[in-house]
């Protein structure tokens, strides 16, 4: 196939040409415009969640500028993180090293904010003049009597995903007990939701309403001390997979608990994943509650989504996200909603993710692994998409490329998982598609 | 969010930053930069950066913002990005292909050590394209510094001195400032008829019509032609100490251009200032239309000064921007109590502390200060009126406050990148953005017995 850029045909398949798997997680070709971010983001975006934690940013101002409150997840508790803190280095820190300036700073910020735990992220230039984060945090935590973890997050090491490796070591240092906690039967915890618009309130509420206890979430509208109780659970529920599946693994590993993986986007795949937790307890009791609870919630939205059912046949939608699973169910939900999905992509998905994805998507339709701006337009151009769905930089595009758009990342404003979420999803999708300012375009 | 903030102002020894009022250079520098004709701005780092700035502009301007990355990976940090800035030039002529690829470096870049001239010069540039370059380190000043130092770079590498005699035109470098705001200028410009060159000019880039169709490289900015055409100009005006004067001050060393430092025309002092100079510089007179709207400004400035009489402001953001608007409050009678940025450098303050001298006033002034410093004057002396970037919602919020929006970045309002705040037309756009917010605020307040129809 001919693709924008050469070096990235691999990059790039399309469904019912001669087999041949696509090349994802590697790194970005130099000189592209990749839509793509760094490690510090891929570990500030996975705990910026956990609301009593003071986030210190080491670097130049910039990395803590742009990371401010971005994150678009809610807090039932503590505002601490949506603060923006940043040692702010300057030349001569660069010079002589940075981390007489850290110790201070954070000495200053507890006397200021007492806040339960600290996370210190190092940015790329930390990498170079080689500040000691441990060794800083570890007399920190001595001094003040509580937990400090540095986050090894220098940009140049990798792309997002080391990034989610990075917070997922530093989550198994906040998360280890001093001794073991007994397991609570029927408990769980729910890996990779970032309760953006309140999601993880929304599963959260399904858990406790099929009787389970629901210890913590990773790391949406989490705090220190619900992720203490995170090693007590008996099962962990991994959706955002690219984020946790590393944690998810290395729990299993030392604490032996179990994983599976759900996602609560779309009707489908939310009925899926109740019933696969339901199984997994084994108790009658839960089974029953569980198909109650979906036949209740199925009644309360049938007559909207039906209607809504109807009203986009023959569009065509096209998606780029982040994670591999956002797509996976995006693609089952626009099908209920009669939408063929004729482009789709991530930034950081696995072979496993684009495997399952190609399994699902209909014959000729184009998938891309970290696309740039220009394949974007000639995809959406080529395949007719009406609609696509992406995340802050992909909206100016659609827009000007005169099609409907949807924000399926930090910038949404309703939840969009669970039965709610796949009717504020419809909802939005009939809305931009059906919106009269196309008319003028 | 913001609920706990205490009245006591501890000192801060560390120099870190709580809730800044600032962000880095490279950003400022890759904005200046889509201000020239077919130009793709290229981050030289980690692609987090580019990707970042990139999220940043398209969040304030809600237009696509093009810029490529150099992908530093481990082994750039270890061998330097040479490599990487090399590969770049050549993917991105092959692939985007721009008429010119304006690199900014990156703390990283910076800290590593990155030669770019040598490694620019080592590059193979097809022909007829441009790469030049700017040094932008992110531990040193601000977005608005990376913005002054790109523009710098543009003088560097294009303005040449090619005639005899000095033609009968203008260089206008508008600053930091919308593209609302530099249409607003080459508006009055083209009133007094007078020939320009605006540079960098984002207009026609970063609020680009919809006509259904995507294009990389729209059809404003800043014409490579005139770019280098600078040198010939007779005079150059750089609007904004922090973020044109150097542009300016370069050009005028390179090329012999005498350069003018206004502060940005917001306000009637400001605009009077800018058309003044304009009539040195050798423009015949006034033409009516701009008197007209200074009067019918001045009018209005009349007309509603008592809503403003003696009410307190604070006011935060980018230097020349603040300083300007700052001088207009002034003007309007208004007491600006907290004037603060967050990027360093001590003119400022001597510039707030000289006008606020003058008017007989005394406030808190900071250069390089952040917004938990901010509120906490507030609390201590409390305003009616907060004006700063988006980020003040949250002091707003907690303090009751309303706020104008005025400055970058602004994040959750829309069209404002449309509009001007510069000229006498942008000074009534102010008026009305500050009474409407002072009147909302009376109504909202108001007893039963005390609202009323007319104000």
């Amino acid at each position: 196939m001919k693709t924008a850029i050469s070096g990235r045909e691999k990059s790039i398949v399309k469904k019912g040409n001669k087999k041949k798997e696509i090349l994802c997680d590697s790194d970005s070709l130099s000189g592209s415009v990749s839509q793509r971010a760094c490690v510090y983001c891929g570990a500030r975006v996975v705990l910026n969640p956990i609301t009593d934690a003071l986030h210190i940013v080491h670097g130049p101002i910039g990395c803590a500028s742009y990371t401010w409150d971005i994150r678009g997840s809610l807090s039932s508790g503590d505002e601490l993180y949506r603060n923006s803190f940043s040692t702010d280095l300057k030349e001569k820190d660069v010079i002589f090293g940075g981390g007489k300036k850290l110790s201070l700073a954070i000495d200053e910020l507890v006397q200021i904010y007492n806040p339960a735990l600290i996370f210190i992220y190092a940015t790329c230039i930390v990498g170079v003049i080689g500040d000691d984060l441990q060794a800083i945090a570890k007399a920190a935590e001595k001094k003040h009597g509580i937990k400090v973890i540095p986050v090894e997050s220098s940009g140049f090491i990798g792309n997002k995903s080391a990034g989610y490796r990075a917070a997922c070591d530093s989550l198994l240092k906040l998360i280890a007990p001093e001794k073991p906690l007994e397991t609570i039967p029927g408990s769980i915890n729910l890996l990779g939701d970032f309760n953006l618009a309140g999601e993880t309130w929304i599963v959260r509420k399904y858990i406790e309403a099929i009787g389970l206890h629901f210890h913590t979430a990773f790391t949406g509208d989490s705090s220190s001390e619900t992720l203490k109780t995170a090693t007590g659970a008996s099962l962990n529920l991994v959706q955002c997979a690219g984020s946790m599946v590393y944690l998810a693994n290395k729990m299993e590993e030392i604490y032996k608990i179990p994983f599976i993986r759900i996602s609560f986007l779309g009707i489908e795949d939310t009925i899926g994943s109740l019933q696969t937790i339901a199984s997994w307890s084994g108790d009658q009791l839960i089974q029953e509650k569980t198909d109650q609870l979906i036949t209740d919630q199925l009644d309360g939205i049938e007559k909207e989504m039906k209607q809504y059912r109807t009203m986009f046949t023959g569009k065509k939608a096209a998606v780029y996200v982040g994670g591999g699973f956002k797509a996976i169910s995006l693609i089952k939900q626009f099908r209920d909603l009669g939408i063929e999905v004729v482009m789709i992509g991530t930034q950081t998905g696995s072979k496993d993710d684009y495997r399952q994805i190609e399994s699902l998507v209909g014959e000729g339709t184009v998938v891309v692994d970290d696309t740039n701006p220009a394949e974007l337009e000639r995809f959406i151009k080529q395949k007719g998409a009406d609609l696509l769905v992406g995340g802050v930089k992909e909206r100016p595009l659609a827009y000007k490329l005169g099609i409907a758009f949807i924000d399926h990342n930090h910038d949404r404003k309703h939840p969009l998982v669970g039965f709610e979420g796949a009717i504020n999803f419809a909802k939005e999708v009939s809305w931009t598609l059906n919106s009269p300012v196309w008319e003028f375009v | 969010m913001l609920d706990n903030t205490t009245k006591e102002i501890r000192e801060r020894k560390s120099k870190g930053l709580i809730n800044p009022a600032k962000t880095c250079q490279p950003v400022g520098a890759m904005y200046a930069a889509l201000g020239i004709y077919k130009c793709l701005p290229h981050s030289h780092g980690s692609q987090g950066c580019c990707s970042y700035h990139r999220m940043h502009l398209t969040r304030h301007f809600r237009d696509p913002i093009m810029a490529s990355t150099s992908s530093f990976t481990e082994g750039a940090s270890v061998f330097g990005g040479a490599a990487n800035l090399k590969a770049s030039i050549r993917n991105v002529f092959t692939i985007y292909n721009p008429d010119v690829m304006a690199v900014h470096t990156t703390c990283l870049s910076e800290t590593i050590g990155d030669d770019l001239p040598s490694i620019i010069g080592g590059s193979e540039v097809p022909e007829d394209k441009i790469v030049f370059y700017a040094n932008t380190p992110s531990y040193h000043g601000s977005h608005v510094t990376g913005f002054s130092n790109m523009t710098k770079g543009m003088v560097q590498h294009f303005s040449t001195a090619t005639e005899e005699e000095k033609k009968e035109q203008v260089n206008v470098i508008p600053g930091f400032v919308n593209p609302g705001d530099m249409r607003e200028i080459k508006r009055i410009l083209s009133l007094m008829k007078i020939r320009y060159i605006m540079f960098p000019d984002t207009s026609g880039v970063v609020d680009a019509p919809m006509t259904g169709e995507y294009v990389m490289f729209p059809e404003g900015g800043t014409k490579i032609e005139d770019l280098k055409d600078t040198g010939n100009s007779k005079a150059t005006i750089s609007m904004g100490l922090s973020a044109s004067a150097d542009a300016g001050l370069a050009l005028e060393k390179k090329c012999r251009v005498p350069n003018y430092t206004l502060n940005t025309p917001i306000g009637v002092k400001a605009t009077d200032e800018f058309i003044m100079k304009l009539l040195k510089i050798g423009v015949s007179k006034v033409p009516a239309e701009l008197e007209e709207e200074r009067g019918q400004l001045v009018d209005i400035m009349t007309d509603t000064h008592f809503h403003f009489h003696g009410k307190k402001v604070a006011i935060f953001g980018d230097p020349d921007v603040v300083i300007s608007t700052t001088e207009f409050l002034l003007s309007l009678g208004m007491v600006p109590v907290h004037v603060l940025t967050g990027t360093p450098g001590e003119s400022f303050v001597k510039t707030i502390t000289e006008m606020l001298d003058h008017a007989g006033l005394k406030a808190n002034v900071k250069a390089g200060g952040d917004l938990l410093m901010f509120h906490q004057w507030i609390k201590n002396e409390p305003v009616d009126l907060l004006i700063g970037n988006t980020y003040g919602k949250y002091i707003a919020r907690a303090e009751d406050l309303p706020l104008i929006r005025i400055g970058f970045p602004v994040l959750d309002r829309s069209v404002h990148s449309y509009l001007p705040i510069v000229g006498y037309k942008g000074a009534m756009r102010i008026v009305e953005m500050v009474s409407n917010a002072l009147l909302d605020r009376a109504d909202r307040d108001a007893a039963d017995e005390d609202f009323e129809l007319v104000m």
